[in-house]
């Protein structure tokens, strides 16, 4: 943890509040957000309890399985998911604009610009915590490799239509959360927790309830008071008055409401095909689906509270501004997206299991890269958060007392002025260390000289040397050169981030890695057990 | 394998032991028909000497050969080392194409060409360059040989950038430095043969795991009095033994101590190869300034007290210069601190680092600050097994660790709770356990702190 956020942390102990940690929001934030509060079944990873799903604050669509172990009430409410995701997605999907791509030219191998569809947005999809995510996950996982009927005729169990669809793009969104700065799927409380600090460890800060209670505490209670609250008190019947999160559910609920009502819903549904004429057959589709209901509301009872919780988290980080990079990263989620989509129109087999070697690879890559990526705009965005990275030394900020002209060597002497800057901060500088700061948007660098002499009183004179972005001519361009008194901020971190290397293609994987993979086969759904069968 | 395990290695002489391993990994090199060879080097046991050797021998059999290393000072240094054994070599310094890309004093050497070019380098006995650069080469016909030196601080993922260029490889390092990491999290390939944040030697073996494995058994770095516990802290089940005996090398001063801390433990350390300065227990930030200003006294009075190193290398004791001392610490803020503190006593020629940069290197006297000292928890990151080895293996005289009391408690505290990854091999020992063993011997030598 780094000092300013320790530091923060401290101050929303004393002051019972929750710190500001950014200054602007350092996600982008659709307008049209899909909320998604999945429950899953204790003991049972991977069966949906129920959710709850949509766009719209005010009316969320309520989805129950109300026997979680029964693979065909599974499969319907896997259904009924994909019926309200799949249209959301696919409105994004066809909204395009033009752009261009650098790609590798078969032929001749060089890199030719290659115009392309861009979705001109994306959707989002907002899980109230990090375990959300991981359920996203999980769904994807068991939901990509199932046949359809027509896909399959054999398949002994055959996925309703459209559900293998909505597994890959919920494992593309599971896929792509795990890139830093990106925002197709995303958990309130990493988002909050960005932008705030509490008084609490970070793992309570995985708690939404908690998180939102330390930010903006009722009136009259502190942050911690309400925290406390939202973690643990409960009603006269031993309930949470707030429910977890999910998707794990309170074991007290668990024993005490739901088994209970699953056991009568199991019971109604017994008697029902045990019913012998259509008389009585009325009567017990009657009691079962009272159960039904019963355990409809049971389930509605503890996401919603969890689901005005993420809308309220929403309007708490859409009254920051958006930060200006954002934008950016929310591109390259479009891009994701729209590879996504062409992808699966494409008719690719759905993403396998494991990554081979060179995929894996390329992906761990990507993803250092963006988090360099994403340390760096954060910074470049917001000054509370170069704050904490002049408070760690990594840059400084002051003004500019002298400006020395001085030319470097050689022949055709170009400009290298000396540039003494005041500062009150302590970066960690060493011999020749590099510094950059923003001209216009584009990094320019400077190396570091040696330390003026102080002034006197507190602070420290630093003496750079400016080293590019001045223009081609022997004088340096207009503005290109910090001019005495000017506030300048620069950092000991880069601004952009360098592509890495090539790596060979899968089918050139090298001997050390394994060799080539072989042939993509497409893969089986994980075989039934016992277990899956009710 | 049955060459990490060579029972009659014991009974020789240290000099015949190393002799023995090096010859059996050069004849696995040049004449052996795996691909690979895979070396394991504790620290100090001549690895870079090995690597130099092998390359020549490997140039001298006409078999053009890349070496990769990891950094451009192992490269650079490397290069020089060549150049001292063969002057003659003809040898290519592949480099990038940033401003002050390798050291000067290449320029001076006739055999090196160097450029920022792999086209430019045809030809030469050995092209060196670093792993980051040699993934950007392509080539047409790879090379018959290549030398992976620091290959266990190699990630997976760049040997699979460079693993086209060569057809067999030696690969060299030292299994107890610090694991290469990512700064984003790789759970998510964990188990996998070639996740890509783990090391290159993990990913090399998991796919050929009948490749021949060797072991250097001898330090040559390390005195009599670290060797023993540094094998058995960090190598349990691949012990090497020092170079030196008892009474080999020897630390003076000529000015007496003065009764203060540091001057006390300054003698302990010269006396027995370990001294614990041990700060009063409290909890503190990184940059723990009465630790800092502790690790900065006790450099000061290194130099100020005239020290002098005898050791098997010459008859006369060397002055213990600056230059021969070196301090080490977890985190980069901690080394600007000491740096800091450091100058202001007028001290500006001891290197200070963290144990990321001080891997390879090597010192007469060493002044740690311990990573867990005046830290309320110990995460994975201070428990790591190879940071300490790193910290507690640089030195051929003494090591000197400045820690708050109150360690071993939270040692106990803070048991290893990383959670378990399926098909991952487990490495022994874990940085818990290494971390008590180092403490307990420290612990035979702690003075207490008082200016």
């Amino acid at each position: 943890m780094s000092l300013i956020s320790t530091l923060a942390r401290l101050e929303a102990v004393s002051t019972g509040r929750a710190q500001p940690t950014a200054t602007v929001r350092h996600r982008h934030l659709s307008d049209r957000p899909l909320v998604f509060v999945p429950l899953t079944t204790a003991g049972e990873a991977g069966a949906p309890l129920g959710a709850l799903v949509g766009t719209d604050r005010d009316a969320p669509h309520l989805l129950v399985v109300p026997q979680p172990r029964d693979r065909d009430l599974r499969f319907a409410f896997l259904a009924e998911l994909a019926d309200l995701v799949l249209p959301y997605v696919d409105t994004y999907a066809a909204d395009v604009e033009a752009a261009e791509r650098n790609e590798t030219d078969p032929e001749t191998g060089k890199r030719v610009k290659v115009e392309v569809e861009l979705c001109a947005n994306a959707p989002q999809v907002i899980v109230p915590s990090r375990a959300g995510i991981d359920f996203v996950r999980l769904l994807g996982r068991s939901m990509r490799f199932r046949r359809t009927a027509e896909q399959d005729p054999e398949a002994p169990y055959p996925a309703p239509p459209r559900v293998p669809l909505l597994g890959r793009w919920l494992t593309h969104f599971g896929e792509r959360a795990r890139v830093p700065g990106s925002s197709l799927l995303l958990a309130m409380t990493d988002v909050l927790a960005r932008h705030w600090a509490t008084g609490q460890s970070t793992l309570e800060d995985q708690h939404l309830g908690a998180l939102l209670a330390w930010i903006d505490p009722p009136d009259g209670a502190t942050g911690a008071e309400a925290a406390l609250r939202a973690e643990l008190a409960r009603d006269a019947q031993g309930q949470l008055l707030c429910p977890a999160a999910g998707p794990a559910t309170d074991p007290a609920f668990d024993n005490k409401l739901l088994a209970p009502a699953i056991e009568r819903y199991d019971r109604a549904r017994t008697a029902l095909a045990a019913a012998e004429d259509g008389l009585e057959a009325d009567d017990r589709l009657g009691d079962l689906t009272a159960a039904e209901r019963e355990i409809r509301a049971l389930v509605e009872s503890r996401t919603r509270p969890t689901w005005d919780a993420v809308w309220r988290g929403l309007d708490l980080l859409r009254a920051l501004p958006e930060a200006a990079r954002a934008e950016e990263r929310w591109t390259r989620d479009r891009w994701s997206f729209t590879g996504h989509r062409d992808r699966v129109l494409a008719g690719e087999p759905p993403q396998p299991r494991r990554d081979d070697a060179v995929t894996a690879a390329n992906k761990l890559a990507a993803r250092e890269r963006e988090q360099a990526r994403l340390e760096a705009q954060e910074a470049l965005d917001d000054p509370l958060v170069m704050a904490g990275r002049r408070l760690a030394g990594e840059a400084f900020a002051g003004e500019v007392t002298e400006v020395v002209m001085a030319y470097s060597e050689g022949k055709r002497p170009s400009p290298r002025p000396l540039v003494t800057v005041r500062t009150d901060d302590r970066p960690q500088l060493g011999e020749r260390t590099k510094v950059f700061r923003s001209l216009g948007e584009k990094p320019q660098s400077a190396e570091f000289v040696g330390y003026g002499e102080a002034p006197g009183e507190d602070g420290a004179l630093i003496v750079l040397r400016v080293l590019d972005k001045m223009g081609r001519g022997k004088e340096p361009e207009e503005g290109s050169v910090p001019e005495k008194g000017d506030l300048v901020c620069f950092t000991l971190f880069e601004h952009e981030q360098r592509g890495g290397a090539k790596l060979p293609d899968p089918e050139q994987t090298p001997w050390t890695h394994g060799g080539p993979p072989g042939e993509q086969v497409s893969e089986a759904a994980d075989p039934m057990t016992e277990e899956d069968v009710l | 394998m049955t060459a990490a395990l060579d029972p009659g290695a014991a009974a020789l002489d240290p000099g015949a032991a190393a002799a023995r391993a090096t010859d059996a990994i050069l004849a696995d090199t040049l004449h052996g028909t795996r691909r690979g060879v895979v070396v394991d080097s504790p620290p100090g046991a001549g690895k870079s000497t090995l690597v130099v050797r092998a390359a020549l021998e490997l140039a001298e059999a006409g078999r053009p050969l890349m070496v990769v290393a990891q950094t451009n000072a192992q490269v650079d240094d490397l290069v020089l080392r060549l150049a001292e054994k063969s002057p003659e070599l003809p040898v290519g310094r592949l480099h990038s194409s940033d401003a002050d890309p390798y050291d000067k004093a290449l320029d001076d050497l006739p055999n090196v060409r160097k450029s920022a070019k792999a086209a430019e380098l045809t030809g030469l006995s050995v092209v060196i360059s670093t792993a980051a650069k040699w993934a950007h080469v392509k080539v047409d016909e790879p090379w018959r040989h290549a030398i992976v030196d620091e290959a266990y601080q190699m990630r997976s993922d760049s040997l699979l950038a460079v693993a086209g260029l060569f057809e067999r490889a030696l690969f060299v390092g030292d299994p107890g430095q610090l694991d290469p990491f990512s700064i984003v999290g790789s759970e998510q390939w964990a188990g996998l043969s070639y996740d890509p944040s783990a090391s290159a030697v993990s990913t090399l073996l998991a796919h050929n795991p009948d490749l021949p494995q060797h072991r250097l058994p001898v330090s040559w770095r390390l005195p009599a009095s670290a060797a023993p516990l540094v094998s058995a802290a960090f190598y349990p089940y691949t012990p090497f033994r020092s170079g030196t005996d008892h009474g080999d090398r020897r630390l003076s001063f000529a000015v007496p101590s003065d009764g203060s801390g540091p001057d006390r433990v300054i003698d302990e350390a010269a006396e027995s190869g370990w001294g614990l300065l041990e700060l009063p227990a409290r909890h503190t930030p990184r940059t723990d300034p009465e630790a800092v200003r502790a690790v900065a006294t006790v450099v000061r009075r290194l130099l100020d007290r005239g020290g002098a190193a005898t050791s098997e290398r010459s008859p006369d004791p060397a002055p213990l210069t600056a230059d021969r001392i070196a301090v080490g610490t977890a985190h980069r803020d901690q080394a600007a601190a000491v740096r800091a503190a450091l100058a202001e006593l007028g001290v500006t020629d001891v290197t200070v680092d963290t144990a990321n940069r001080l891997q390879g290197r090597e010192y007469d006297v060493t002044v740690v600050l311990h990573p867990l000292s005046g830290r309320p928890d110990a995460t994975a990151f201070h428990l790591e097994t190879g940071r300490l080895c790193v910290l507690a293996s640089r030195h051929r005289h003494a090591c000197i660790v400045v820690c708050r009391a109150g360690v071993s408690e939270l040692l106990d505290d803070y048991p290893s709770t990383e959670p378990v990854q399926l098909g991952t091999v487990v490495k022994f020992p874990d940085g818990w356990e290494a971390n008590h063993a180092v403490l307990a011997r420290l612990a035979e030598h702690r003075v207490g702190w008082r200016p």
